[in-house]
């Protein structure tokens, strides 16, 4: 079996749409690595707490995929919902979920964001446009779409941006759902973070089609595919994206090609890939493109290195604060089950 | 009060609750330009125009899963599906997703969707098309399950349907659509609380609980069985599946001293099992002969009348259940 390999899906132009790309002044950057440095700590350092036994259940790690969120984090409001995948913590922190909260809640401590009733596959922050991570493949999807329905009916200066695997193109729902936001020009951006796998089989395997930014032409939608380790790129792809449906233009597709540096969950046995492959695919990953960025501009290894130490302290004190956090009460258990 | 259909009080109620509120809106196949397969929807197109009124293509999972994204972020949309068997179609999007929702997010995101649709028998419309399925629905908090069988209760439930915060699922019997009743004036705003049921006849022999079309059956059978043998049956008609007003069901049985539970869909794991079981757990000393159920034999339904008939739980074979208890 040939192991799919990063470099050479990227391509250095695409296909249909010239690549959008910006040049972000420094200090964005700055902060864009910063908040990219403080997602890649919480998932190492929830891994760390999976590894000793303190999560239960599934817990799905973004180590990788950080550019997508990073990139689609600046090009919008918190105005603007999101939906996304049980691969979704660096969503909400891109958004400015606070970690502690975060943390807690993956703990299934009462001081979570959810009172530890929903844990890593549903990260949720309506105040943060944060509408929900899904455990089921593809079905937050609809969900964005309706969101961008609702803006429409309201007259809303909403747009709204889900993201999702590339196994999500294999479910049936997903076309119903496109075909639908392209019919009536919803302003929704769809965002599949395309990592090659559809967790544990490379979607080589199991796909009829090899570019997945092709399946949606046939519904007449604009679809791009960019390099999603980019923030840059994402910035601008989806920066553009969203400047098309609020102009009511419609949606826009977006294949972000990405890779999985983490498992596919806590305690994957990854049989499905060799170690080289994962050597090989760090020199294109988000955080290291970033600071070789960063560092060409002139920004010293002193000032990351500020940065850094200032969010291992942040991610340090949340671990502590979400470990110290007591458990729900137990009343907890039967509320919440309908709004009264 | 003036006589209305079953299918103009649901009209009605839904154009009353767009006009009252802007944040109502419909979606299904047909309901628009069409007016819906029934004519439930009709005229609404006319009145609210296309932006609230959407025809959608033949897309249950995916435009129940915008209904739902819709409802997430604080509109109140209106789901009919001609037939309640393609609920099942969307299965995903109503049970893990719209039901869940609230308990989900500890709470801050719920999900204000009412799922009308069209179900049961008697109309020889076969194993896919004829199906009620509400035990299912029941099966999963988070989702209220309503039931009416009269054009009052219709008109009233609907509208507190649409004004709850929760997903609620809305049966309508195909043999209900064409039934009149007594409905208050166009200009009279009231709403039939979900989770109450309510006693259609009174009586001192037995308690018949149940509830749409069975509840006309059991109607008709409690007048032929006082006519024939003297029987007085008390028939409680639930109205909501969930909430489950047992309460008006104990009321009754301490009253009659015993209860049969009555519904189309399936006999096994019903809400005739939930309540029977329920008498037995909360108040069996109520009872003087053993709680029983009826609803439909494990078979899919049959198109053949003969066969149909045979399986369901109508006045034939509801008059025979409760014979066999009083005799």
């Amino acid at each position: 079996m040939t192991k799919p390999s990063l470099q050479a899906s990227i391509p250095s132009a695409l296909a249909d749409v010239a690549t959008a790309k910006v040049t972000l002044p420094n200090d964005e950057l700055l902060k864009m690595y910063r908040s990219m440095f403080l997602i890649r700590r919480v998932e190492e350092s929830l891994l760390e707490l999976a590894e000793s036994g303190k999560i239960g259940g599934a817990m799905h790690t973004a180590i990788g995929h950080e550019g997508s969120a990073i990139g689609a984090a600046w090009a919008l409001n918190k105005t603007d919902y999101l939906t996304c995948t049980y691969r979704g913590h660096h969503h909400s922190l891109a958004r400015g979920m606070d970690p502690k909260r975060a943390i807690a809640e993956v703990l299934g401590k009462a001081t979570g964001f959810a009172k530890g009733k929903g844990g890593s596959m549903h990260f949720v922050d309506p105040s943060l446009g944060l509408m929900g991570a899904n455990g089921i493949v593809g079905a937050q999807v609809p969900h964005a779409t309706g969101m961008a329905l609702a803006a429409r009916i309201r007259g809303e200066d909403r747009v709204a941006i889900t993201f999702f695997g590339d196994g999500a193109l294999y479910q049936g729902l997903m076309h119903e759902t496109f075909n639908m936001a392209q019919k009536w020009k919803l302003p929704v951006i769809f965002y599949c973070e395309n990592n090659r796998y559809s967790e544990m089989t490379p979607i080589s395997r199991t796909s009829s089609v090899s570019e997945i930014y092709n399946f949606v032409k046939a519904y007449g939608m604009v679809s791009v595919q960019i390099n999603g380790n980019d923030v840059e790129v994402v910035y601008a792809t989806v920066k553009e994206a969203a400047a098309r449906a609020r102009a009511g233009e419609g949606p826009t597709f977006i294949e972000g090609l990405t890779y999985r540096l983490s498992g596919h969950m806590a305690g994957d046995l990854e049989t499905y890939r060799t170690s080289e492959e994962i050597e090989m695919q760090k020199q294109y990953e988000p955080l290291a493109v970033l600071q070789q960025r960063l560092i060409e501009r002139g920004v010293s290894e002193d000032q990351l290195e500020k940065i850094r130490a200032e969010v291992e302290a942040e991610v340090e004190a949340a671990v502590e604060f979400a470990q110290d956090s007591p458990w729900p009460p137990i009343a907890e258990a039967y509320t919440d089950v309908y709004k009264v | 009060m003036r006589k209305t259909t079953y299918i103009q009080a649901i009209n009605e109620a839904m154009r009353d609750e767009m006009r009252r509120d802007e944040r109502v809106f419909l979606m299904g196949e047909d309901i628009g330009h069409y007016g819906g397969l029934f004519r439930v929807t009709r005229n609404l197109m006319e009145e609210f125009g296309e932006k609230r009124v959407i025809d959608t293509p033949i897309s249950e999972q995916g435009f129940i899963g915008m209904a739902t994204g819709a409802a997430m972020v604080g509109l109140r949309p209106i789901i009919e599906l001609m037939y309640m068997d393609f609920f099942l179609v969307a299965a995903d999007q109503i049970f893990n997703q719209a039901a869940k929702m609230y308990y989900m997010t500890g709470g801050v995101v719920n999900v204000p969707l009412v799922l009308r649709g069209q179900h049961g028998g008697g109309k020889r419309y076969g194993s896919q098309h004829s199906q009620s399925v509400e035990s299912t629905f029941a099966q999963f908090p988070g989702i209220k399950v309503v039931t009416p069988a009269t054009p009052y209760d219709a008109k009233g439930l609907l509208v507190a349907a649409i004004r709850d915060d929760n997903p609620v699922l809305f049966l309508e019997h195909k043999m209900l659509y064409f039934t009149r009743g007594d409905v208050p004036d166009a200009d009279v705003d009231y709403v039939v609380p979900i989770g109450k049921a309510d006693i259609k006849r009174e009586g001192t022999d037995l308690t018949l609980a149940t509830f749409s079309y069975t509840l006309l059956q059991a109607l008709e059978a409690a007048e032929e069985l006082k006519a024939e043998y003297g029987f007085d049956i008390e028939v409680v008609d639930l109205r909501s599946i969930t909430p489950l007003d047992m309460e008006t069901v104990l009321a009754s049985v301490a009253k009659t001293g015993r209860l049969l539970a009555v519904h189309e869909s399936q006999s096994n794991c019903g809400i005739g099992a939930e309540i029977v079981a329920r008498i037995y757990e909360e108040a069996p000393y109520l009872l003087k002969a053993p709680a029983r159920r009826l609803g439909m034999a494990p078979v899919s339904i049959p198109v053949s009348k003969v066969l149909e008939e045979e399986i369901l739980p109508w006045k034939k074979n509801i008059k025979a259940a409760v014979l066999e208890m009083l005799r």
